[in-house]
């Protein structure tokens, strides 16, 4: 028995992150992922898909690379690179961006934070190096750029997430989702956001290194909160519809293709001054050639990433992510389809080692995000 | 009723000229939630070391190997509605198919239950 996916790259020699003890201790195995030792799971990943969900859970992401960037004009520079309107950002407000190459294609999906001072940038991990040379190269010489490799990042995800961090940080129960602060916890300068990658409401925590493990165990000490580990993510990740970079966003996919229209903002439109902006703004008139779909598979094999998509007898797209949804109770995926099949209802099948596996166009998300989005609301 | 093992992870009850297989209470540990079976269709001709099943667990697919050479005299249907069989019982309710042996000299290779123990216990 062998397994046929692999995770993780070999290039480089795998690096460990500051918690990676802690994982050990309690339980998690550890697989390399982004070029570091991360848990897959600790007890299992349908017990902690379905705790996140009716819990809260929480994650190490100090894989991912936190950049500050600041200057004069540290707005118009990342317009240069990003569709967002960054301008309009307020201070205390985050915004799901993309980073553009200069044919339109997306080189990452990043959150940038207005922190008054500076812009936060958090960017994906497998891709973090490729981002900074390519943000120091396309940024103006006298905007700072830093990678702060002195703090972690705590992810604290599902509907009891809330209590639980108030607990610690009082204040984040005031936050609505992309709403940030800086904040302290026994003496530690930390950041806090509400926002996350579950579909969940919940929170993400910036904090020093030397005080992840203790913030960790005082979470984790609480009778709603468990460790989760990656494999959990992926799938509540998949089941809310968002894709995942490296898998269902490349450099070869715009953001029009990618259903991620809305990253670009209304006034970049009338400007037309982004990379690809010609053929990003033609796609959002016209739509795209092809475009990101949910599909739910009819009977219980599982349609993994690499799957032909098929109408008829003709080969339309491919799978980008899928697998079993442990909330959903059967199979998932996402993939790309000519814009005429990315229409919930429509009957495809997909091609599982040889054998045609029906499927069926369904919106996303899969799972209805629950995201605070008002207080008292 | 002898039982053997591989170095893939599958055990093998060997009964006269019928085995029957499947994967080990280690093997399943590592795989995680089983989700979905596919076992080999009954009259299917096995070679030792080549693909007979697939068992997908929510994170990945893994293929199961044959143990030995032989025709599939049945697969395990239940698996079908309960995959998590595979959890709860691998080396018992949780089996994957039957055949009958075509070169029973191919046992002589595998491990038996100490020599498999002794195995994981190195991995």
């Amino acid at each position: 028995m062998t397994e046929s996916e692999q995770t993780g790259e070999d290039a480089v020699p795998t690096a460990t992150l500051p918690l990676d003890a802690w994982h050990r201790d309690r339980g998690g195995r550890m697989v390399e992922f982004a070029g570091y030792w991360m848990p897959i799971q600790y007890e299992g990943i349908m017990a902690e898909h379905l705790w996140v969900r009716e819990n809260a859970g929480l994650f190490d992401v100090s894989h991912m690379g936190q950049l500050l960037l600041s200057g004069d004009g540290a707005a118009a520079a990342l317009e240069a690179i990003v569709p967002g309107d960054i301008a309009a950002l307020k201070p205390g407000r985050m915004r799901y961006s993309l980073l553009l190459a200069e044919d339109g294609g997306v080189l990452d999906d990043l959150m940038i934070t207005n922190e008054g001072d500076q812009y936060g940038i958090v960017v994906n991990g497998a891709v973090k190096w490729d981002d900074i040379g390519y943000l120091r190269e396309n940024l103006p010489d006298h905007i700072t750029l830093n990678h702060n490799e002195d703090y972690g990042l705590l992810a604290l995800q599902g509907p009891k997430a809330v209590d639980a961090l108030a607990r610690l940080v009082p204040d984040v129960a005031a936050l609505v989702f992309m709403q940030a602060i800086p904040a302290e916890w026994q003496g530690h300068a930390i950041g806090i956001s509400r926002s996350g990658y579950t579909g969940e409401d919940g929170f993400e925590i910036s904090l020093p290194n030397e005080a992840l493990a203790a913030f960790a165990d005082a979470l984790c000490a609480m009778e709603e909160v468990k460790p989760i580990g990656l494999g959990a993510r992926d799938s509540l990740r998949l089941e809310a519809g968002l894709p995942l970079y490296g898998h269902d966003l490349s450099p070869e996919i715009d953001p029009v293709e990618a259903d991620l229209g809305f990253a670009v903002g209304k006034r970049r439109r009338g400007e037309e001054n982004f990379p690809g902006a010609a053929r990003i703004l033609g796609h959002l008139e016209e739509g795209p050639p092809r475009r990101r779909a949910g599909l739910l598979i009819d009977g219980k094999v599982p349609v993994r990433e690499g799957a032909k998509l098929f109408d008829g007898e003709q080969e339309i797209g491919v799978v980008t992510s899928g697998g079993f949804a442990p909330s959903v109770g059967a199979p998932i995926a996402m993939g790309y389809v000519p814009r005429d099949h990315a229409v919930p209802g429509t009957a495809l099948a997909a091609e599982v080692r040889g054998k045609r596996v029906p499927c069926t166009v369904a919106a996303m998300p899969f799972v209805p995000h629950r995201y605070v989005r008002k207080q008292g609301g | 009723m002898p039982r053997y093992y591989t170095e893939e992870h599958e055990w093998i009850d060997v009964d006269g000229d019928v085995a029957t297989v499947g994967i080990t209470d280690f093997a399943q540990s590592q795989l995680g939630d089983i989700v979905f079976v596919e076992v080999p269709d009954t009259g299917a001709e096995l070679s030792q070391g080549g693909d007979a099943a697939v068992v997908e667990s929510v994170k990945a697919a893994s293929d199961v190997y044959a143990p030995v050479d032989g025709v599939v005299t049945e697969g395990n249907g239940q698996l079908e509605e309960d995959p998590a069989l595979v959890n709860s019982d691998p080396e018992g309710e949780g089996w994957f198919f039957r055949l009958t042996l075509t070169d029973k000299s191919q046992l002589d290779a595998l491990m038996n239950a100490q020599a498999y123990k002794d195995y994981i216990a190195d991995l």
